[in-house]
């Protein structure tokens, strides 16, 4: 799992997508999690790494975590 | 630095409207040029024309005979300003009046004035309802259009095309008609601006994007910026885009651009579906109104298009930015009455 090499993410937050012109802005979380993809974690070890930073239910991070990727498809920032 | 070469140049478009027409964006690129420094003079056909009244972009200002009045009335009155203001260039920008100007290229070249615009066959051949034809003889998608120019055709038209189909003026406008029975008004509102025919088209749903290109003449592609609508009025127009990077966007472009071997500015309208494919909607056969987004992101195609038309080399721009944006506004001006007065009784401010 890779986020597209053309995608620019600022320390903000925001994203670009340079090829449609789409920007989206990301939480704390979600910046976090595509610092995570960026540094070539893959989905188990992004899961485990939240898991040791947070604690709390796994089913609960596995479900948005599994949304969120799913969003960041929705809108073809992924290359997988 | 070396020195700006002085140039004066006659541009049409000053309606910065809601509708805008591409004349001020056109003057803002050459104002802002490193190689010349540039008179301008403004060729109107309506008193309003905002541009008429900007005279820190317009130095001068004449009035000119509408295109219904034929090409020697125009010719007359551009002969008459020319023993004025001695203009080394045109820059037509509207659609209507295109055909004049190309027909006039050799007299106003007879009288010092240059143009650098499309051919006629190029011109004739990227109409909207030769967009089909076009498809074909350059391998363009294009979606399927139907040339109309009465009602009794739009029973085969709605078989072929379904709903919602869009429906064309001949020149400008476009709306979308979800159902039968709005084609007829759309099709009355439009051939009474624009006249016949009326072009019935497939409405392909996608996000629209557009490149504005310039062409040398010889197949080359000088400048070449796409962009996104970012935001789109009531009327169909950008009011906000942003400059993309995107090879197929540029490819065709250039792919046309060899082919049609395309002289002067033109605007590519295209939509690209779900599936990533892209469809040419409309080729304009002039700069659009969002040029300055390209002056912005780096490449002044009006600085481009002159010197193409002063016979000056011009190198085609590799670079532009992506991700510039342009968000357009409006501006209340306040005039005198003896401005509006002047250019009534005169034809010139």
């Amino acid at each position: 799992m890779k986020i597209k090499n053309n995608i620019a993410v600022s320390e903000s937050g925001f994203v670009f997508d340079p090829s449609t012109g789409e920007s989206f802005t990301l939480n704390k979380t979600g910046q976090e999690i595509i610092s995570l993809v960026k540094q070539g974690l893959d989905y188990e070890q992004i899961l485990n790494s939240l898991l040791a930073n947070y604690g709390g239910e796994k089913p609960l991070y596995e479900r948005y975590l599994v949304e969120f990727f799913e969003e960041l498809r929705n809108f073809n920032l992924l290359e997988e | 630095m070396a020195a700006k070469h002085n140039i004066t140049v006659g541009v049409t478009g000053l309606n910065n409207i809601d509708s805008p027409g591409p004349g001020i964006p056109v003057i803002r690129g050459l104002k802002e040029s490193d190689f010349f420094e540039v008179r301008v003079i403004g060729l109107a056909y309506e008193t309003l024309e905002p541009g008429i009244y900007m005279s820190d972009l317009v130095d001068k200002t004449y009035m000119i005979p509408y295109p219904s009045e034929g090409k020697e009335a125009l010719y007359t009155r551009i002969a008459q300003i020319q023993a004025i203001e001695h203009m080394d260039v045109i820059i037509p920008n509207f659609d209507a009046e295109l055909y004049s100007f190309i027909r006039l290229e050799p007299e106003l070249k007879r009288i010092g004035i240059c143009t650098f615009l499309p051919t006629l066959t190029q011109f004739e051949e990227r109409h909207k309802a030769n967009l089909p034809e076009y498809g074909k003889k350059y391998t363009v998608n294009v979606p399927k259009s139907i040339e109309v120019t009465n009602p009794s055709q739009f029973e085969k038209a709605v078989k072929e095309l379904k709903l919602p189909l869009v429906v064309k003026g001949k020149y400008y406008d476009a709306y979308i008609a979800h159902e039968k029975s709005q084609i007829e008004g759309y099709f009355n509102k439009l051939s009474a601006k624009w006249g016949l025919p009326i072009i019935l088209q497939q409405f392909i749903k996608g996000t629209e994007v557009n490149v504005i290109a310039l062409g040398d003449g010889t197949g080359q592609t000088i400048a070449a910026v796409p962009m996104r609508k970012q935001y789109i009025t009531d009327k169909g127009k950008a009011w906000g885009g942003i400059t993309l990077a995107d090879d197929a966007m540029l490819n065709l472009t250039k792919s046309i651009m060899t082919q049609t071997k395309w002289r002067g500015g033109m605007e590519l309208e295209l939509v690209r579906d779900a599936n990533g494919k892209l469809f040419l909607i409309e080729i304009n056969p002039r700069i659009p109104a969002w040029v300055y987004l390209a002056v912005g992101a780096g490449q002044n195609i009006p600085e481009a298009l002159v010197k193409l038309a002063l016979d000056i080399d011009v190198a085609p721009y590799q670079h532009y930015d992506v991700g510039k944006m342009f968000i357009r506004y409006s501006y209340d001006m306040i005039v005198g009455i003896d401005k509006f007065e002047q250019l009534t009784m005169t034809g010139e401010l």
